[in-house]
């Protein structure tokens, strides 16, 4: 379970998170919504222990967030900067398992296994930037499941692609974590997108100073796709709730322009 | 592939063509009674006498000397400049520190501690290879400085958040990321370090080595020549060590000039005296 205590963060005299309290249960998709700008990002780093929180507390099943926590993995929108150039895709993929003392060739095996079950085939030898940018982020992604974390931390993974790919891979963390029961934080900028992957969508507030202003149960059946799923009636009312709060945070209209 | 191979046969074409056009200036020059004889024999003459000296043992004796005196140099100075580079890069408090020493002993030109440092270590090989590993530090080091603050700090980020240290981030996120600056150092170095292997023959004047064999030739007969034919041999060894070193970096770094993504560059407070020297070809 990840609960975070009215985390609290400044940059200089700019602040970015002003008292965020949640509780994320144990296997939740939680998706997090915001305007550009309110801290997505930084929430997401403050929780991965990448950056310490100032104020209040971010604890992982019970233990307090002082560093980077056990068993997490993290997968950036930026998977050109993020994937090792230098590296295969299979020993990028087989990075985190270095952490864990297995052997080479076990450490390769297990890489080839979940490269299989992202979907990518015979690109094991090829290195990242040959690859297209989806291919990359499968890559990243299969990278984060690689050493089975425990909590993955998502920031804006689908965000630089085309949609196709993205529709592919969103379907993709949908079967992984139906499979895994991942307990996950997805950061997003895309309304439709948060409602479609998660069990839960939070909305920030606009910066300076975020706070959580909606939290919503996504009432949708566990099994969803990209047409049924997105012409519901549920996925409809529950999209246009998510957009007016974010309309309102932004300070736009809520019914748009006229 | 099919669009470089045209351009590099073309390169090596007017590179040749060049050279060929400078030894029949040179030639011309020396056959035409430019330029008296034993000041500029004829090319031709030059490079005969070079290649004869591919059969002299003595010479290569020589030659052989003077290549593990740039070896054991320029190892020693990679071996030192590369982790003092690694803490300069990292440790902005060791960095602040020492700046001013190091902008002191940089521009320091290496062939004028030739005499200092013979006196303290005599004319051997300790006083060769000492020079040599001096002035082979200074591209190595601000090379490795400098890669590093290009290191992408989201691979580090990325790295961290998978539960790696300190240690392990510099070692298999800044260091790989900053292998082709070093190497281009290294590349650099190699050419200094024969400059100073040769001068400090030169200078030392007795022992064995290629420098011995150019001091020693100024003053036999037919001595221009012989001199000449020397420097053929120091600037062929210049070309074919910068030539499998460029070769060996080539092969070795095909992703580092692969199209990177933008990355958002480290903010520098202070302004960096590191030049920059860039492996491979520059980035758009």
């Amino acid at each position: 379970m990840l609960r975070l205590d009215s985390v609290s963060r400044r940059f200089g005299e700019q602040h970015v998170l002003d008292g965020i309290s949640l509780t994320v249960p144990d296997g939740q998709l939680l998706s997090v919504v915001g305007p550009s700008g309110c801290g997505k990002s930084t929430l997401l780093r403050t929780i991965a222990g990448l950056l310490p929180a100032q104020e209040g507390t971010v604890t992982v099943d019970g233990t307090p967030v002082t560093g980077v926590p056990e068993r997490l993995a993290v997968v950036f929108q930026e998977y050109g900067r993020s994937l090792l150039p230098w590296l295969t895709v299979r020993d990028n993929v087989a990075l985190p398992l270095r952490r864990r003392g297995l052997g080479r060739a076990a450490r390769r095996a297990e890489a080839e296994t979940i490269l299989e079950r992202v979907g990518l085939h015979g690109v094991a030898r090829r290195r990242p930037r040959e690859l297209s940018g989806g291919m990359q982020q499968r890559v990243a992604i299969a990278r984060a499941l690689v050493c089975r974390p425990s909590l993955l931390l998502m920031d804006e993974p689908f965000g630089s692609l085309d949609a196709g790919t993205r529709e592919d891979l969103e379907d993709l963390l949908l079967e992984v974590h139906r499979a895994d029961e991942t307990t996950i934080v997805f950061v997003t900028h895309d309304i439709d997108e948060s409602v479609y992957v998660g069990d839960r969508v939070v909305v920030l507030s606009a910066g300076p100073g975020s706070r959580v202003v909606r939290d919503l149960p996504v009432t949708l059946p566990g099994e969803r796709d990209q047409i049924t799923t997105r012409g519901s009636t549920a996925f409809v009312t529950l999209r246009t709730e998510v957009g007016r709060a974010v309309r309102a945070v932004r300070g736009a209209p809520p019914e748009g322009p006229r | 592939m099919t669009r470089r191979d045209p351009t590099r046969r073309r390169e090596l074409l007017l590179g040749l063509l060049g050279a060929a056009a400078a030894f029949g200036i040179c030639e011309a020059v020396s056959r035409a009674g430019l330029v008296r004889r034993s000041y500029l024999p004829p090319a031709s003459e030059v490079v005969v006498r070079a290649v004869r000296l591919a059969g002299d043992r003595a010479f290569l004796d020589g030659i052989g000397v003077t290549l593990r005196a740039w070896a054991l140099g320029l190892g020693l100075a990679c071996a030192l400049a590369v982790p003092l580079g690694l803490l300069l890069g990292t440790v902005p408090v060791v960095e602040a520190a020492t700046r001013a020493v190091l902008e002191f002993l940089r521009p320091l030109p290496s062939v004028a501690l030739i005499p200092l440092v013979s006196l303290l270590l005599g004319s051997g090989t300790e006083t060769e290879v000492t020079l040599i590993a001096y002035a082979s530090l200074w591209p190595v080091l601000f090379n490795t400085v400098y890669g590093l603050g290009e290191t992408d700090p989201l691979a580090r980020d990325t790295l961290r958040a998978f539960g790696f240290g300190r240690l392990a981030v510099l070692l298999r996120a800044d260091l790989p990321a900053t292998a082709p600056f070093i190497a281009a150092g290294v590349r650099i170095s190699a050419s200094v370090a024969l400059i100073l292997a040769v001068a400090t023959e030169l200078l030392s004047g007795f022992g064995q080595g290629l420098g011995i064999f150019i001091a020693q030739a100024q003053t036999s007969t037919d001595g221009t020549r012989d001199v000449l034919a020397g420097v053929v041999w120091a600037g062929a060894l210049g070309l074919a060590v910068n030539g499998i070193l460029a070769g060996a970096e080539h092969r070795l770094f095909a992703w580092a000039r692969e199209p990177r993504p933008e990355a958002r560059r480290p903010r520098r407070t202070t302004p960096q005296p590191w030049t920059r020297t860039h492996p491979g070809r520059d980035h758009p």
